[in-house]
């Protein structure tokens, strides 16, 4: 039942679109240039290119190790939710909703802050902590906590028929879990999943906000360094939106047909 | 683990027997004192107004619904010990109902195959051969890559019910398996069930189709209220009733 995905055709409209932001950029740039002596915003940009995307394959590690991290812990903790043992599953709801309803910059500058940033581990000595690797998890708790209800949500969407013919089939409860249950739950959380991926690429630039060089921290650099003139605010701007759109709408595209799929199939 | 010993048990004796049954669901008492044998390859159907209990009562018989009082035993075995073998009881008791509930991400064949290999732990090519053979017999040899979804419901029935049989049990239960079938494949479930029954499968039947009971049943149950009206071989209880409830219920449906 589970279909071929075509994906060829998703993504031809996302370049045809960054194209022309970046040509709206290039234009925006030359409409503003003054000077000619001095080099034009878009022939900065071309310079810190480089620079700029460097940053942004950081905000890709980050969100792809947070993503992991917070895929992870949140089916763990979604599982528990749903355990029959009150201490178990108390303490798993807690985690979830106190992550699910805090603000995410507060938990950003909270992990930043209460992590130390050098730990002395038993057998390996001083670790220095970078503060990317606080930032990643810092991003990682809310979609953690999200997954964790996504999870719940899915496995309670299950029809109870399902439990009741596994366990007639004498399943124990982790056998109708592992091959009944979570089988069929991971085709209603695959979209809601890619979803919470996006929306947690494009939180990890509030991590320039604490002095992690990503790519907006870097974009910020770049136009500092190359003058600090107003005129390159539009087109420096615009490049990092775009790079950020070109990554992100064929994944958001992608999403919503297989929402769509799944509508139709269930 | 704690269980009576199977030894006890011989096939003179009944093979499911049910002793004082009560169920309540909070204060509301659905089984009031339920009295049932089975032996070996008899088929009984239940009959009865809606809400009377039946679902109730088979599922305790698998022990997916706990009895607050009584005993239900199965060759013997208390199904409602506290240190019962579940996977022992459900190998003999195999339970269709009327949602089929077959796995929906799972092709026919393997919905027929994931008990014997998970939980029996069986010979893959052995199991596969065996479900081969009831896909056969239920007549769907030909839809074994299919999946549930691309199914008619008669179609996915009899997969569920060859789903119970590929884990050979000695009693089959089912609760209203035509309830949710088109009147036109109704019929080729039936007959699936029938030819069970022919083969001395020991089953036990809820329904609403009263000319199927009337043909197949050894015994026939009418219950109402939770408790068991009139109970005898089908002639008499669908010709010659005694209670006036089984009347009422009979020129209700009849
Ligand atoms: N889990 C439950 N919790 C509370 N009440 C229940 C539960 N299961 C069944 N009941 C109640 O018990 C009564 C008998 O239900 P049951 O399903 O056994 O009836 P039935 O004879 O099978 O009816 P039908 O012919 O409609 O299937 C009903 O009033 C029902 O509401
Ligand atoms: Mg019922």
């Amino acid at each position: 039942m589970i279909p071929n995905w075509k994906v060829s055709r998703v993504t031809w409209r996302a370049p045809v679109l960054a194209a022309g932001l970046c040509l709206a950029a290039a234009l925006a740039a030359t409409a503003q240039d003054g000077g000619a002596a001095r080099p034009s915003a878009l022939a900065s940009l071309v310079i810190w290119m480089p620079f700029i995307l460097k940053g942004f394959g950081l905000n890709l590690l980050m969100s792809v190790l947070a993503m992991g991290f917070a895929t992870v812990m949140g089916v763990i903790l979604g599982f528990m939710q749903i355990s029959p043992v009150a201490l178990i599953r108390v303490p798993a709801r807690l985690v979830t909703h106190l992550f699910r309803n805090s603000p995410w910059l507060v938990i950003l500058f909270a992990i930043m802050l209460l992590v130390p940033f050098q730990m002395t581990l038993p057998g390996v000595g001083r670790v220095m902590i970078p503060d990317w690797v606080k930032a990643t998890f810092g991003f990682a708790l809310p979609v953690m906590a999200n997954i964790s209800e996504i999870l719940r949500g899915a496995v309670l969407s299950i029809p109870s028929g399902q439990w009741e013919s596994a366990e007639s089939l004498a399943f124990t409860r982790g056998q109708t879990l592992r091959h009944v249950i979570l089988p069929q739950c991971i085709r209603r959380m695959l979209p809601p999943w890619m979803n919470w991926y996006a929306l947690l690429t494009l939180m990890t630039p509030m991590a320039a906000i604490l002095g992690v060089d990503e790519a907006l921290g870097n974009t910020q650099a770049a136009m500092e360094a190359a003058g600090a003139r107003p005129e390159f605010l539009i087109p420096f701007y615009l490049f990092l939106m775009t790079i950020f759109f070109v990554f992100i709408y064929p994944l958001s595209v992608y999403t919503r047909r297989l929402e769509k799929r799944f509508a139709v199939a269930s | 683990m704690i269980m009576s010993p199977t030894e006890t048990w011989s096939p003179a004796q009944p093979i499911v027997s049910l002793h004082g049954v009560h169920k309540s669901f909070g204060t509301f008492e659905v089984l009031k004192g339920i009295d049932i044998d089975v032996m070996k390859g008899e088929v009984v159907c239940i009959i009865g107004p809606s809400g009377s209990g039946k679902s109730t009562l088979i599922r305790t018989i698998n022990g997916l619904t706990p009895v607050s009082k009584g005993s239900v035993k199965v060759e013997g075995i208390e199904v409602h010990d506290a240190g019962l073998d579940k996977l022992a009881l459900r190998r003999k008791v195999g339970i269709v109902f009327q949602q089929y509930n077959l796995f929906p991400h799972r092709t026919v064949l393997q919905n027929v195959m994931m008990a014997p290999l998970l939980v029996l732990k069986e010979n893959r090519k052995e199991v596969e051969a065996r479900a081969r053979a009831l896909l056969e017999k239920v007549k769907l040899r030909d839809k074994e890559e299919a999946y549930p979804a691309e199914l008619s419901g008669g179609q996915q029935q009899r997969v569920a019910i060859a789903r119970s049989l590929c884990m050979r049990p000695d009693v089959m239960l089912f609760d209203e398996v035509t309830a949710a079938l088109d009147p036109e494949t109704v019929k080729e479930v039936l007959v699936t069930i029938k030819d069970l029954a022919g083969d001395g499968m020991t089953c036990m039947l809820v329904t609403h189709e009263m000319g199927f009971a009337r043909e197949i049943s050894d015994r026939v149950y009418f219950t109402d209220a939770g408790r068991i009206v009139e109970s005898g071989p089908p002639s008499q209880i669908f010709d010659k009733p005694q209670d006036p409830r089984t009347r009422e219920f009979l020129s209700k449906v009849l």
